[in-house]
Formats: C-alpha cells, sequence, structure tokens
C-alpha cells in the first residue's frame, strides 16, 4: 500500500467537506461581514436529523438508496429552516449593532443547540447505518472506498452548481452584489432581507450534505461533531481567503490534504520527536505562515474591514 | 470603583468616603457573608468569580481598548497557571516560592504574548480572530502531548499536587486563626486575589486614561488615522498583546496555587471564548461593565447548576430535564437575549455609547 498516495486520498475526502462547511461560513461573511460560529452547530443537525430518518425508515423495506435521498432532502429542509430560523432572531435585529454583539449571539445559537441536540438525542455517540455498499477500491495501491468516491463528487457537483448559480443566475448577481455594496445594492432594487435569508439557507443546505458525508465516511454521529468540524472549516475558510467562495474550496481541499499529510509524515518531519496528535498543530503553523506572507488568504483580494 | 474615585474629587467628599468604607466592609466582610448565607462552596466559586474578572479585564486590554479580537486569550492563563505548576509541584521536583513563581508566569505569559503578536500585527479583524485561535489551540495541544518522549506537562492527566501560596510558614492552603475569627483556605484566598484584582482594576483605570490608552482606542478606532497622527501602532499593538497576556498569565498563576492542579481539560478554546463573552456582555472597554460580565458570567451558571434542578422538582413535581443541560440551555439563551437587549453590553463605555448614536447614519446596511 502506497501511504503517501492513501494520505492524498483521504486528505481529498476530508477536504471536500471542509470545503463544503467552509462555503457556510464564506457566503455569511462575504454578505455580512459575520462569523457565522452557528454554522457548525447546523452540520452537526443535519447529520442528526438524516441519522434519525434513517432509524425510522430503516425496517420498511424501501431501498438504501431511496432512504438516504429522503432523509437527505429531509435534513436539507429542517436545516434550510434552521439557518434561516437563525438568522431570523440572532443576526438580523443585530445588523447595524457593534461588530462582536453577533458573534455572541452565535456563540449563543451555538451552545443552545447543542444542548438542545443533547437533550434529543443523548450524550453518546451513534452508529450511522451504512446503506451504501461499503466496497473499496484499489487506486494504484490506495484504497477509496465507494462513500467515498460518492462524497468528492457530490462535493464537487455541488461547488459546480453553486459556482454557475453565483455567475449565471439573477439570484446570484443579487447575491454578489449585496456583498459589494450593500446600500447601492438597495438603491438597485435587490431585496437585501430575501438575499440574505437565501445565503443563510443555501449555506446550511450545504451544512446539511456535509454532515451526512461526514457521518457516513465515518460511521458515526455525535451531537459534539459540529464544533470541531466548523472550526476547521472556518480555518479553511481563512486559509482561503474568507468572503471569497473559490478561496473556501481552494482552502477545504488544502487543508484537508495538509491534515493528513501532516499527521503521516509530521513523525518523520520532526525526527520522531512530534507524533500524529500534532496534526492540528500542523495544520493551524500552515495558517498562520500563510497568513504573514498573505494577510488576507491565498485568494482573498480585498481586505474587508468594518469597524 | 471609577464612581467612587470621581465622587472623591467632587464636593461632596464626606458621603463619598461613606461610600467608599460601605464598599470596602462588604468587601472584606464578603466571604463570610456568603459562608454563612449559601455556605463554603459559595465562597469557592466567587474565588473563581475574581479570577475570571482578572482574566476578562486583561482580554479587555486587548479587545475592549485595542479592538483586537482574541479568541485564543485562555493560552496566556494556560502558560501562568503551568509555570506555576512546573516550579512548584514534585513533577519536576521544583518547589520555588510563589513570589518567584507568580511573576515568572506573568513574564513568560507576556513573553508569549508578543511572540503572538509579532507575526500577527498586519492582520485585520476576523483574520487575527483565527490565528489567535490557533494559536490557543498549538498551546493546548502541546501540553497534552508534552508527556513523551520526555515527560514536562504530565499530559491529558494534568500536574497535582502543586505547592500552595506560602509566605514562610503561613500557608494559604490551611485554615488560619486570626483576630479571633477562622479564617479557611477559601477565605484567605477571596483575600489574595480581592488584592490583585483590586492591582488589575487600577492598572487597567490608569491605562485607560492615559496616552497608552487614548493610542490604542485610536488605533480601534481608526488603525491608518492613528498611523497618520504619528502613533506607533506596532508598538502600541504588541503592548496591548503583552499587557493582557501578562494580567492572564498572573491569573494563571494564583489558578494553579489556588487549585492545586492544573490540567489542559481547563484551557479549552471554550474558556476564551466564556471570558470573551464576560467582555462584550459587560461592556467592552468599560472597567465597570467587564466587571459586571464577569460576575454575571462565572455566578448565573453556578446558580443555574443548582436553581435548575430543584426549580423543576417545584413547578412540575419530577425532574424532566437534566439539570446540566438545560443550564448550559439557559445559558446560551441568556447570551442571545442581553445582547438582541442591548447590543453594546449591559453596561457600555460612554464612548461606545455615543458612537451608537452616531453610527446609525453611517451604517453599512
Amino acid at each position: 500500500m502506497d501511504t503517501l498516495l492513501q494520505q492524498i486520498v483521504n486528505g481529498f475526502v476530508q477536504g471536500s467537506v471542509y470545503a463544503m462547511v467552509a462555503l457556510g461560513y464564506t457566503m455569511v461573511y462575504g454578505i455580512l461581514g459575520l462569523i457565522n460560529f452557528a454554522h457548525g452547530e447546523v452540520v452537526m443537525v443535519g447529520a442528526m436529523v438524516a441519522l434519525s430518518v434513517i432509524q425510522l425508515l430503516i425496517d420498511s423495506g424501501l431501498p438504501p438508496l431511496l432512504i438516504l435521498l429522503i432523509s437527505l432532502i429531509i435534513s436539507i429542509v429542517v436545516c434550510m429552516a434552521l439557518g434561516y430560523g437563525i438568522e431570523r432572531i440572532a443576526y438580523r435585529p443585530l445588523r447595524n449593532a457593534p461588530r462582536l454583539a453577533p458573534l455572541i449571539t452565535a456563540i449563543g445559537v451555538s451552545i443552545v443547540l447543542q444542548n438542545l441536540a443533547m437533550m434529543f438525542w443523548g450524550r453518546e455517540y451513534h452508529a450511522f447505518p451504512s446503506l451504501l455498499p461499503n466496497n473499496s477500491h484499489m487506486l494504484s495501491g490506495a484504497i477509496i472506498t465507494e462513500v467515498q468516491i460518492l462524497i468528492v463528487f457530490v462535493a464537487l457537483g455541488m461547488m459546480g452548481g453553486l459556482l454557475l448559480l453565483m455567475h449565471r443566475t439573477r439570484l446570484g448577481r443579487a447575491m454578489r452584489a449585496v456583498a459589494e455594496n450593500p446600500s447601492a445594492a438597495v438603491l438597485m432594487g435587490v431585496n437585501i432581507n430575501g438575499v440574505i435569508a437565501i445565503t443563510f439557507m443555501l449555506g446550511s443546505a450545504l451544512a446539511a450534505v456535509a454532515g451526512i458525508m461526514v457521518s457516513a465516511n465515518y460511521g458515526i454521529v455525535h451531537y459534539y461533531m459540529g464544533s470541531i468540524l466548523g472550526l476547521k472549516a472556518f480555518t479553511a475558510a481563512v486559509l482561503g481567503g474568507i468572503g471569497n467562495m473559490r478561496g473556501a474550496m481552494v482552502g477545504g481541499l488544502l487543508l484537508g490534504l495538509i491534515e493528513s499529510l501532516g499527521a503521516g509524515y509530521i513523525g518523520d518531519l520532526s525526527g520522531g520527536f512530534l507524533g500524529s496528535h500534532y496534526q492540528d498543530v500542523f495544520a493551524f503553523f500552515v495558517l498562520i505562515s500563510v497568513l504573514i506572507f498573505r494577510p488576507s488568504g491565498l485568494l482573498g483580494e480585498r481586505v474587508a474591514e468594518r469597524a | 470603583m471609577r464612581n467612587v474615585l470621581k465622587h472623591l474629587s467632587s464636593k461632596n467628599r464626606r458621603s463619598a468616603w461613606l461610600t467608599f468604607v460601605v464598599f470596602a466592609i462588604v468587601l472584606l466582610a464578603l466571604p463570610f457573608f456568603t459562608d454563612a448565607l449559601f455556605g463554603r462552596g459559595w465562597v469557592r466559586i466567587v474565588d473563581f468569580a475574581l479570577l475570571y474578572i482578572m482574566l476578562a479585564l486583561g482580554l479587555n486590554i486587548v479587545v475592549g481598548y485595542a479592538g483586537l479580537l482574541d479568541l485564543g486569550y485562555i493560552a496566556f492563563f494556560a502558560v501562568g497557571a503551568y509555570c506555576y505548576a512546573l516550579l512548584g509541584s514534585p513533577q519536576l521536583g521544583l518547589h520555588l516560592p510563589f513570589w518567584i513563581v507568580l511573576p515568572l508566569g506573568a513574564l513568560l505569559a507576556c513573553i508569549f504574548g508578543v511572540l503572538l503578536g509579532a507575526p500577527t500585527l498586519r492582520l485585520r479583524g476576523d483574520y487575527l480572530a483565527i490565528v489567535t485561535l490557533g494559536f490557543g489551540e498549538i498551546i493546548r495541544i502541546f501540553l497534552n502531548n508534552l508527556n513523551a518522549p520526555i515527560n514536562i506537562t504530565n499530559g491529558p492527566q494534568g500536574i497535582s499536587m502543586i505547592d500552595p501560596i506560602r509566605v514562610g510558614e503561613f500557608s494559604l492552603g490551611n485554615t488560619h486563626e486570626l483576630f479571633g475569627l477562622t479564617f479557611p483556605s477559601v477565605h484567605l484566598h477571596y483575600y489574595l486575589f480581592l488584592f490583585f484584582t483590586l492591582l488589575v482594576i487600577f492598572i487597567s483605570l490608569r491605562l485607560e486614561d492615559s496616552r497608552i490608552g487614548r493610542a490604542w482606542m485610536a488605533i480601534r478606532e481608526d488603525e491608518v488615522a492613528a498611523k497618520a497622527m504619528g502613533i506607533n501602532t506596532r508598538n502600541i499593538k504588541l503592548l496591548a498583546f503583552a499587557m493582557g497576556a501578562t494580567f492572564g498569565g498572573l491569573a494563571g498563576g494564583l489558578f494553579a496555587g489556588f487549585q492545586g492542579f492544573v490540567s489542559p481539560e481547563s484551557f479549552s478554546l471554550t474558556e476564551s471564548i466564556t471570558v470573551l463573552c464576560m467582555v462584550v456582555l459587560g461592556g467592552m472597554g468599560n472597567i465597570n461593565g467587564v466587571l459586571l460580565g464577569g460576575i454575571l458570567l462565572v455566578v448565573l451558571p453556578e446558580a443555574l447548576r443548582h436553581g435548575s434542578g430543584p426549580a423543576q422538582q417545584l413547578l412540575f413535581g419530577k425532574t424532566f430535564i437534566d439539570p446540566e443541560s438545560l443550564r448550559m440551555l439557559l445559558f446560551g439563551l441568556a447570551l442571545i437575549t442581553v445582547m438582541l437587549w442591548r447590543p453594546a453590553g449591559l453596561w457600555p463605555s460612554n464612548q461606545r455609547r455615543r458612537e451608537l448614536v452616531t453610527k446609525n447614519d453611517s451604517a453599512h446596511l
């Protein structure tokens, strides 16, 4: 087995999940200049809802693929409603408030969601049923499962679709206009509140899909899974240049690769002194070094500073 | 505190002195009252509230005065705590006295503050937030894993049996009889922490009105304009990091001596966020507000912890929801409602209040 190739495959799969979640962060940031700290919890809720739906339907005799599709749709709908609710309750009233106020409500929302999830689904780890055949393929020395192949393709497909939406439709143009200059966008007749709500809902839909992907990949769901994933995705968004959608995609994939290569090779690099538990240190270290040389991320062109 | 000082210089000196004396007596008698009314556990909570207030005041310098969003502030607390723990416990076999270890911890934290500040000078806003967050995580991961190949921090188990704070034969870890009163360990720590908290408040107040404080606020409002006015933004920003970190390190050392045990668990991202919530919820840049935020965010979760179980019993006759998760749920809801109700914090500084009025005209949405 080829370790290098295997780590690259793992990193790519993990990176596409990061990229999907990072898109949610970056879209909201691009429009509102706000770190949506509750986004990670939306991912968790997506995974949890899908788990419950699958558990309900698994004995019904429906074909597994159909069950997966139903759970996907329900969890997307729930997450979109959740994203809309979060924006409406916690962010919209604070749009003209000091910059840190929505940050605190975001933290509050994320605490509330986490504890609600703990009440509903309990503290324990749940096994995520594997509905897809768990076949794996050899790819010139590296093992890749069918689930992983699916993850990568769905992620790439959704990202491509999102880029099309942003650059080929009226809605996408409205979103870009609001991100560029909200007051000018209002004057041009853009319904700002609507665009912001749709942005949150799009990001949440991506989060739901990402939540299911990550649970299907690892086979485990937990009420705490959102915070660490959200943190990583946020790091990825910053790495690529926050507010920039292509940046989030590049940053996500890059962070996944860095982490997995770091975990695989950090021991050799440091002469055996540091083990693989330092993979996060390695990831943050790369992030800090990138930001020292490019203070607004890899692809971030404008420095958004809103006091 | 500030009101007290202001009153002292006003005409009404006698009543001002009276308030001051009453204030001092209340503060001095607080542990005994708390002990008698709520039990000893609450004196401990008050001690922790003082530690958190020190942390919040330290972070207030970085976030409130200089406007640099720091999400990894707890790292400095960790540096101070581990410095004390390593130099005053059987872990390395060193038992240095606290008056060496405590300043050393603060100094070390200060150095770490500059180490974090130096590479991040060019970063703005939320980029700074993520780098500080990463820095906090890096420190925690190192503390968690530095038990192999050489055991320095004892990994996730943490360091226990840390020496209590001791002057000669007088150890704060034991109960003492003084002036006919019994002072348990928590009471003694209360007075020590009170002293340091007042010191930190005093330094913060003096800094706020100083040239440096005004430079910080100028940077917070507009860095480019501040630079144009001849402020050396690089040094002043580094100074903010260093000052904030020093207070954090000091609180960390006190924490280690008080607790007798430190482990990486105490220094997670959640803790950084809690301290940030204290600063923002109370009112950024205003010392009164930060004090209020610190007290509220320590006392409220504890009160909920003790109250949410019995309250359910009283209302419904049985416990529906696990009190621990209900506590956090209510805490989260409290954060949201308070911020929606008072976006500038519970007790905003006068300057912020003025800004909020004028800002509505130039708001970006």
